[in-house]
């Protein structure tokens, strides 16, 4: 007995399947596009409370040191950093987070610029470190001085952190290489105090070098000594 | 990288397909699945042989015989044929208990694998029909008369089971019970698209002109129930499933023992799908042809390259997390980063994933219904997706890997390895 051959079940199966298929697209879609809309306002709130700083400190000029050294939030600027970085590896879309890199890479010089002007006029010393990397080449020590950084910045919450990549088409971070005089072919580059560092530093030597010029206290002896009391 | 996700969507795209063919055939098909609670009566008892082929199964033959012993069918009518395949252990002196019976008869002969036992049966046979029962699964009284009914078809040529787990003990057994009972569902569906590939050793019962005119069984690659079905699949012989002639098998116990049963399966099914390749998509041999041999290769496909990726993530996972600890130091490289829904990863597979494990849910649920009456989510199916998930890829790759380098899996080997184990 010779079966009838059924085509029409497969064709109708394939159109379920393919309409499943487009809903799930469509949902990851619309997901992603809530993640960019979501790094957009992060990114347009950061960028108004900078502007909002700036503004204040021309104002108010130096008398406000303390008002407004309290106001910029670099902890956001950190976020916003690793949601960018994590939208790079996960979500498709790189056009529009390219767009948001640039902008991101602006706002940190902003912030740093603003931070350095308010450290020399309230005579307060700001711990700064500029960090330089690559995405276009694979480029390991890099990712294992991104890890030493976050764990810093962990450690002590009032150092800043820029990080920059090499290749970012933007004309300021174009100048930031020119003026410290980055080279590629020397990645990781780190500007501590400004001193050029380049290659992997361990987390060690950054450690002494942050505590030495900025006179950090390690978080953890502040909670030893807390708890002594 | 995007040959590779290339590759990963069209195997979650076809292996989504075959949950919605199973699904679609289901939802057009429902009332027509016959599921009987009370005793029924046939209008003719014909001649059946049942067929037992055991080898070192001293524990559990007893209370096969006994079950079959106990079937609702007229004495007179039902033949039994034990074959002892050269067993090593006390299988001969039990199954002589049974020789004071009218209707059963045994054999002994050289250990020559269980095709052989089969044929050395089906050369005993004098009824027009015949079934064989694995030495280690149980009928229910009912079965081979509900079985019967599907015979007033002319055109049906074997009938298959619904093979139930046998009073599961462990989780292990649990997670098969689940598998069983979800396969009830597929099996279905396949009988009605005419596109069983699997006769299943445990209680199929054949018209005796299958092998009156396609030749007893073959050595197949220890999977003899298999071929018998692609061979009757090739000559348009239909098979249908009986959903509720129920058959108990004793599951494997432990992992080794799954492991061994399911490299087996896998390595037969591999090789047999390669002998038989001339029905691959052609129109004449329909759904066998076009849905149940591809769907096959797809899930075995699906499973290496699956497991390859996640393997994969798992290494760049750990080359990572080493990195890190080396870096920073261990009590650093733990520190918490903050729970953020961002981080959640909403990618397309994502979703297609969810998809496919509600179709398993979806299935079992549906196989239960079959069985049961009603649907009953339980932790088997939790079990199931926990244990396969980790276990079944290396089942999987050991056999096609095997299956390249045709390296046989046996039966008796099997076997032989469980009693080593007991020994000790």
């Amino acid at each position: 007995m010779q079966q009838k051959f059924d085509w029409k079940r497969y064709i109708i199966v394939f159109f379920i399947t393919l309409g499943l298929f487009l809903t799930a697209m469509y949902v990851s879609d619309y997901f992603s596009n809530k993640k960019l809309d979501q790094l957009k306002s992060i990114q347009d709130k950061i960028s108004i409370d900078i502007l909002s700083s700036e503004t204040q400190f021309s104002l108010l000029s130096e008398l406000s040191c303390k008002s407004v050294s309290d106001s910029v939030l670099s902890g956001e600027l950190g976020e916003l950093g690793n949601k960018i970085e994590w939208g790079q590896n996960n979500i498709g879309n790189s056009d529009e987070l390219l767009y948001l890199k640039k902008y991101y890479s602006l706002l940190q010089i902003k912030d740093y610029l603003l931070m350095k002007k308010i450290s020399s006029r309230c005579g307060k010393k700001s711990a700064f470190i500029l960090y330089f990397y690559t995405t276009a080449q694979n480029c390991s020590e890099c990712e294992k001085e991104s890890i030493v950084l976050s764990s810093l910045r962990n450690k002590y919450p009032e150092l800043r952190v820029y990080s920059f990549d090499y290749s970012t088409d933007l004309s300021a971070v174009r100048a930031m290489i020119n003026i410290y005089k980055i080279q590629d072919t020397k990645l990781p580059a780190l500007v501590i105090d400004d001193n050029l560092l380049t290659g992997f530093r361990s987390i060690k030597e950054l450690e002494s070098i942050v505590k030495e010029s900025f006179n950090f206290q390690d978080k953890k002896t502040i909670n030893e000594k807390n708890t002594l009391k | 990288m995007n040959v590779i996700s290339g590759i990963i969507f069209v195997l979650t795209f076809l292996s989504v397909y075959v949950q919605v063919f199973f699904l679609i055939t289901f939802l057009e098909k429902r009332k027509n699945i016959l599921i009987r609670k009370e005793s029924i009566e046939l209008d003719e008892y014909l001649g059946v042989t049942i067929i037992v082929p055991c080898y070192n199964e001293e524990k559990t033959i007893k209370n096969t015989i006994d079950s079959l012993l106990d079937l609702d069918y007229p004495k007179d009518k039902l033949k039994i044929i034990i074959i002892d395949d050269g067993s090593k252990d006390n299988t001969w002196q039990v199954i002589q208990e049974f020789t004071k019976y009218e209707n059963i008869k045994v054999f002994h002969k050289k250990n020559g694998g269980k095709y052989t036992a089969l044929n050395l049966g089906l050369e005993k046979v004098e009824t027009p029909f015949l079934g064989c029962l694995d030495s280690d699964s149980l009928v229910d009284k009912e079965a081979l008369k509900r079985i019967m009914t599907y015979f007033e078809d002319k055109d049906t040529m074997a009938v298959a089971p619904s093979i139930i787990v046998d009073n599961p003990k462990n989780i292990l057994q649990g997670a098969q019970k689940a598998e069983y009972d979800m396969a009830v569902y597929n099996k279905k569906m396949l009988a009605f698209l005419g596109g069983i590939h699997v006769t299943p050793g445990p209680f199929s019962i054949f018209r005796k002109k299958v092998f009156d005119d396609l030749g007893p069984y073959r050595h197949a690659h220890n999977t003899e129930d298999q071929e018998i079905a692609l061979r009757m699949q090739e000559h348009h012989y239909k098979i249908e499933h009986c959903p509720d002639a129920y058959v108990y098998t004793i599951a494997p116990n432990t992992i080794g023992k799954l492991y061994r049963q399911r490299q087996r399966w896998i390595y037969g099914f591999i090789r047999n799908a390669i002998d038989y390749r001339r029905l691959l998509f052609r129109k004449k041999y329909g759904t066998i042809a076009f849905f149940t041999l591809p769907s096959g290769i797809i899930s075995v496909l699906s499973v290496v390259f699956l497991f390859s990726m996640l393997f994969y993530n798992f290494i760049n996972f750990i080359v990572r997390k080493v990195t890190q600890i080396n870096v920073v130091g261990v009590s650093n490289s733990f520190s918490g980063s903050n729970f953020d829904l961002f981080f959640f990863d909403t990618k397309t597979i994502v979703f297609i994933s969810i998809i496919l494990y509600t179709s398993i849910i979806v299935s079992l649920l549906i196989g239960r219904t079959i069985l049961e009456g009603k649907p009953r989510i339980s932790f088997d199916l939790f079990y199931f997706m926990i244990i396969y998930s980790v276990i079944a890829p290396f089942w999987i790759l050991i056999a096609l890997f095997n299956a390249i380098r045709s390296k046989e899996s046996s039966w008796t080997l099997e076997i032989d390895k469980r009693d080593s184990k007991i020994a000790k």
